[in-house]
């Protein structure tokens, strides 16, 4: 078919598809000035980006295993690093990060660090050694490295655990999304943002879902920076935020200075709608312990190494080198993003903060406030609430308070941005979350088919069944997640950190320790994997019930205990037990060059 | 020493130095986070520490990054050990 061509015309088909975006922000602005209502442009931005997204997943289908598993292995380096990015950077990073910064400052920006600094242990420790072993899925590594089903079904489980923790939180972004853009009820919007996640993956498998993140990578770039810059231009802050924002940075810790972080009493928080927060901690000053932060950076980047959806980005690529160099351009792209984050946040909490600046609302009256029209939009969408506890007329800071994702999808109205800016950034919001919840999605519903069912249950399934199989239980699992999305258990961001504990406490160590340490083996792996993984959950059930904890490890840092008792098992039975054999140690040492076939064979 | 053996042992020389670098730039400075706020040196006029969590430690690794690809390909070359159908 159009394949081989497809490759090699990537950059050409991607350029006009760039191109044929810009045009259409431009149409949809000219339309706006025409008159076209808000909610309208909100729509068609929505809808134009998820038809194209479903159009390439149908273009992409495939009959093939490798295809459907592993893109065919043909993904180019840079193109694969977009696609990274994208499944990387999902509606936690898109929507809910800058939130994040806003409120609790510096303490939050460990984050930055964790999920960018993660991509160093990514390449030099697992990417290249996986690739090579030419698996299709994370526990198809682990149970041919470790051999025997009960390693493969101990990947399994961590996989399922902490991808499924992962893919509601993406769920519940999409429906977020689609409901303010689609004005639709939430309990509906999470039902929309599934059907568009399942269009993007089913027919085609990785080899779609590659297709439809590049694709989505650059829809939500352009939604990200676009407002920044703008804003930033706008308030005169400069026309490079990321070098020229020292001032603003500056002046919001005068601000706080000035007005300082009064205490607001249970009472009277009581009165504020759940999910919404006021701004309690420094915005550029350390704010918290050093080993608070450390801590949280640490779990982001073991979780980074351990998420199986990213991983099995890298097995995609044609070379054991265009997989290490795929990992470089991927942290190119997403830094791309998270070094933006920071400079939104300031933007944002500037110009709200400032009585100087016509947006500031602090100092103003409550009801003249209450007027404002962006006010009342957000107000009802529950994300944005004032209320005058000491009865003065005017708001004060403790007085303020919005929700975490209201700071990306609501900033570029309070700056008086034009609403088609709006509509972009819920297309790029929308963009992130399903790029990430269809990787996440098929990680699950692949171990599942290819390691559980084809490799323990059915070895001799024809290639068709399997296929079949694999596509049932995509819908499955993503039925399951919106199901649990809809109930929304936890917000975006805490189920995402959880998700990085989970893969970190179960898998790190198996994974790592696979490639660079001969003597683990089999009960070894089996014991790291589900003792690091209980002790994980121990810990969060632990702290979440009113536990003390220990060692300063929160419930948001609970992968640092889960992957020490993983390490320990693991080193001990290990040791206990006998080496491993023979062929398992050459199997090793043939993983550790790049050169040669893979350990897998192609199609197995 | 086998060729294999040298070419692992200069591969795990290079991990080494790049989680050295890793860590001093993920773990390592943020031990200091108030000396650093404190210091007065402040890139384009941000406190150091805020710098270093928003933009410094981030470009570090991607500059890392794709030193370590560089250095690795270089390594597996030495020994002859990189794919020929390399595009």
């Amino acid at each position: 078919m159009i394949k081989g061509k497809f490759i090699d015309n990537l950059p050409k088909v991607y350029g006009i598809y760039t191109g044929g975006f810009i045009g259409f922000i431009i149409l949809m602005a000219i339309a706006e000035q025409m008159g076209m209502s808000a909610k309208a442009i909100g729509i068609a931005f929505v809808a134009f980006t998820v038809g194209i997204y479903a159009v390439i997943g149908y273009l992409s289908r495939t009959l093939q295993v490798d295809a459907y598993y592993v893109a065919g292995r043909q993904v180019p380096t840079v193109f694969n690093g977009m696609a990274t990015a994208a499944d990387w950077m999902s509606g936690a990073s898109f929507v809910a990060m800058a939130g994040g910064i806003y409120f609790k400052g510096y303490g939050y920006m460990a984050l930055l660090v964790g999920w960018t600094g993660g991509y160093i242990l990514v390449s030099t420790l697992l990417a290249p050694y996986l690739r090579k072993f030419g698996c299709y899925t994370v526990p198809d590594f682990v149970g041919t490295r470790y051999g025997g089903n009960t390693a493969r079904l101990s990947a399994v489980l961590v996989l399922t655990v902490a991808s499924f923790t992962y893919v509601t939180a993406q769920i519940n972004a999409t429906g977020t999304i689609a409901s303010v853009a689609l004005d639709i009820p939430f309990e509906i919007a999470v039902y929309v943002g599934l059907a568009s996640i399942l269009l993007c993956s089913m027919l085609g498998g990785m080899r779609a879902v590659t297709w439809t993140q590049v694709a989505q990578y650059i829809v939500l770039i352009i939604a990200y920076l676009l407002p920044v810059f703008w804003i930033s231009s706008k308030m005169g802050a400069g026309i490079f935020p990321h070098l020229m924002l020292a001032d603003e940075v500056a002046r919001i810790a005068e601000l706080e200075g000035q007005f300082g972080f009064v205490k607001n009493s249970a009472a009277d928080l009581a009165t504020v709608p759940k999910g919404l927060a006021g701004i309690t901690k420094a915005h550029s000053s350390v704010n918290g312990t050093n080993w608070g932060f450390i801590s949280l950076a640490i779990c982001m980047m073991a979780g980074t190494a351990s998420l199986p959806h990213v991983m099995m980005r890298y097995f995609t690529t044609p070379s054991v080198k265009s997989a290490r160099r795929s990992v470089a351009w991927s942290l190119l792209f997403i830094f791309i993003l998270y070094s933006t984050a920071p400079m939104l946040a300031t933007l944002s909490k500037l110009s709200l903060i400032d009585p100087t600046l016509s947006t500031g609302i602090i100092g103003k009256s409550i009801a003249e406030v209450q007027a404002i029209d962006w006010y009342q939009n957000w107000n009802q969408a529950n994300l944005m609430f004032v209320s005058d506890f000491n009865g003065n007329g005017t708001v004060e800071l403790n007085e303020f308070f919005m929700g975490g994702k209201a700071v990306v999808l609501a900033t570029p109205e309070i700056a008086g941005l034009p609403y088609v800016i709006s509509g972009l950034v819920a297309a790029g919001g929308m963009a992130a979350a399903m790029s990430t919840a269809d990787g996440l999605v098929l990680a699950i519903a692949n171990a599942l088919s290819h390691d559980l069912y084809y490799k323990i249950i059915d070895p001799k399934a024809e290639t068709a069944k399997r296929l079949i199989v694999a596509r049932v239980l995509l819908v499955i699992i993503g039925f399951a997640g919106a199901t649990i999305a809809a109930m929304g258990i936890q917000g975006i961001l805490g189920s995402v950190i959880w998700a990085f504990d989970f893969a970190m406490s179960g898998l790190f160590f198996p994974l790592v320790l696979g490639v660079w340490w001969k003597r683990a083996n089999g009960p070894g792996a089996v014991a790291g994997m589900l003792l690091g993984l209980a002790a994980g959950t121990w810990y969060l059930i632990h702290v979440r019930t009113g536990g003390a904890g220990f060692w300063g490890i929160t419930q948001l840092t609970f992968g640092i205990f889960g992957s020490l008792v993983s390490l320990v098992s693991m080193v001990v039975v290990s040791l206990l037990t006998a080496a491993p054999d023979k062929a398992t140690q050459d199997m090793v040492d043939e993983v550790r060059v790049p050169s040669g076939k893979t350990v897998l064979g192609k199609q197995h | 020493m086998s060729n294999k053996e040298k070419h692992w042992g200069k591969t795990k020389g290079l991990l080494f130095i790049t989680l050295a670098i890793w860590f001093f730039f993920s773990i390592g400075i943020f031990f200091f986070g108030t000396e650093m706020e404190a210091s007065s040196f402040r890139p384009f006029g941000y406190p150091l520490s805020y710098y270093m969590t928003c933009q410094g430690s981030l470009l570090a690794f991607v500059i890392l990054n794709f030193w370590f690809a560089g250095r690795q390909e270089k390594i597996d070359e030495e020994f002859g050990f990189s794919e020929r159908e390399d595009k």
